[in-house]
């Protein structure tokens, strides 16, 4: 259905350039044209420009700052990439980008991404069900949570240890999230693949949580019998919980989460309850104080 | 220093104060405040006031230092345009940010302790801007008018720990700040005897000195 073709193109093109040429090919500079199935799942919100996107940025491994990240993840090299899937799984894998592109095809999720410092956009992410690659694994009884790991090089990433948070980032859903249908491993946005500071080449997006949840540059997904240990929660467990369900109710405790600013946008909009995603994932949370288990 | 120099000296650095709030609505022209632009404004309101806090408390070290006591004629524009900044900042965030919901913001002053220390920071300036001039100094009496003038000191700590405690992880400017800030309440501390008494009338015009 997804259209997959420039991705293995461009990328035994890069491997020639790189043989014929004997030098390092900027990595960054390529972006190939990526095109998903179109969703139910998807907004209508108008999306935020690509612009804003990919110059506003929370990844501390390339700077605090938010425009850092555009400038200095350019040489961010996303080729060769694994994502090994490891832990409590009758298939336990290392997958290559390409192998992970083939366990389903591409679909288009346009969603609303809601920062927890109260931020919010849209983002027409291009990407996949996470729960495909977690049913291929094959659970075992004993996967109750699902534990993620991003990608972490000192070298490529020296601003890295300024960002005030242990790296690399992990983050963890619980099994029933991460079989959620919305929750998708993005490879691409606005009909192109991921750019770097955006993530590349594969992340997670999770709309109904915080931002930070949404785990870039995964390297690792295991599965896991306890609950997994997440960089924000362990960086400040008062204000950063393992389930960080978008909910104006529950203040931050330094700021209120009952409105956002939306980029683009001149006044602040109410903050919806799981970030607008209430009826589809609601029923995941039903009966849990959500005051308590932030 | 001749009194047309001191003149010239003083537009200059008037010109200069402004220059921060002159990039800034350059860049607000030309698509120069980033994805989120209030949030931009906000922080480089609040870094230029920091900045003057400091700028200011750094006159009398500084004119010490190099012998030149006449560095004290700019500390009085530094310190407003400390204020200045602040009343930006103050501004934009009352504004941009709250759209004047007034019991959102009290509820921020009350609960949100970054907020009620940044604001106790902006409130303690207010005396000081509204005193800043020889005419206060003669009617408070230079005693008087220079303790009120200290609350200064109170004033950029509460700032400092207003940028610490609204910082999500990396600490490194907070800090920095806090660390210059330190240095120069301490050398205050150390060379407390030797401050110079405040003068109440205008400096006698120059020529009549040696």
């Amino acid at each position: 259905m997804g259209e997959i073709t420039p991705k293995s193109v461009y990328m035994n093109r890069r491997r020639f350039l790189s043989a014929v040429a004997g030098l390092a090919v900027a990595r960054a500079a390529f972006a190939a044209r990526l095109t998903g199935a179109k969703s139910p799942y998807s907004t209508s919100e108008p999306q935020t420009s690509l612009n804003d996107v990919t110059h506003y940025n929370n990844f501390y491994e390339f700077g605090t700052d938010k425009t850092q990240p555009a400038d200095l993840a350019k040489n961010f090299k996303t080729v060769p990439w694994t994502v090994s899937v490891e832990g409590e799984a009758g298939k336990r894998q290392v997958y290559s980008l390409d192998e992970i592109l083939k366990l389903a095809p591409l679909e288009e999720r346009i969603y609303r991404h809601r920062c927890v410092e109260g931020w919010s956009i849209v983002v027409p992410w291009i990407g996949f069900p996470l729960s495909a690659l977690i049913r291929r694994a094959e659970p075992t009884s004993k996967a109750h949570f699902v534990a993620f790991e991003s990608y972490y090089d000192p070298r490529q990433m020296p601003q890295g240890k300024y960002a005030g948070i242990q790296l690399p980032y992990v983050e963890g859903l619980r099994i029933d999230e991460a079989l959620h249908p919305l929750a998708i491993l993005a490879v691409g946005m606005y009909g192109e693949t991921l750019p770097n500071q955006d993530g590349a080449p594969i992340r997670l997006v999770v709309p109904w949580k915080y931002g930070f949840k949404s785990i870039k540059s995964v390297v690792k997904i295991r599965l896991v019998e306890k609950q997994p240990p997440t960089t924000w929660n362990i960086a400040n467990a008062h204000e950063y919980g393992f389930y960080s369900n978008v909910n104006p109710e529950v203040d931050h405790p330094r700021w209120s989460q009952a409105t956002e600013r939306r980029l683009g946008e001149f006044f602040k909009r109410k903050t919806l309850m799981f970030n607008g995603y209430g009826k589809d994932v609601a029923q995941l949370y039903a009966g849990m104080d959500l005051r308590k288990y932030y | 220093m001749a009194d047309g120099y001191m003149r010239t000296a003083k537009v200059v650095i008037f010109a200069l104060c402004l220059a921060p709030l002159g990039l800034l609505l350059w860049r607000g022209t030309h698509n120069g405040l980033g994805a989120n632009p209030i949030e931009f404004i906000t922080h480089a309101t609040g870094d230029w006031t920091l900045r003057f806090l400091v700028l200011t408390l750094a006159v009398t070290p500084v004119r010490k230092l190099l012998g030149r006591p006449q560095l004290v004629r700019f500390r009085r524009m530094l310190g407003l345009f400390a204020f200045f900044y602040g009343c930006l900042h103050l501004v934009t965030y009352v504004w941009l940010d709250k759209f004047f919901d007034v019991a959102a913001m009290l509820e921020d002053v009350a609960k949100r302790r970054f907020i009620t220390v940044g604001f106790t920071a902006f409130v303690l300036l207010v005396p000081l801007a509204l005193t800043s001039t020889a005419g206060w100094i003669r009617r408070l009496g230079g005693r008087r008018w220079q303790a009120l003038h200290r609350l200064i000191y109170v004033s950029a700590v509460a700032a400092v720990v207003h940028y610490y405690w609204l910082v999500k992880s990396d600490v490194r400017l907070p800090v920095f700040y806090g660390a210059v800030v330190g240095m120069l309440l301490l050398w205050r501390a150390i060379n407390r005897r030797q401050a110079p008494p405040v003068r109440t009338t205008q400096p006698a015009p120059a020529g009549s000195r040696g």
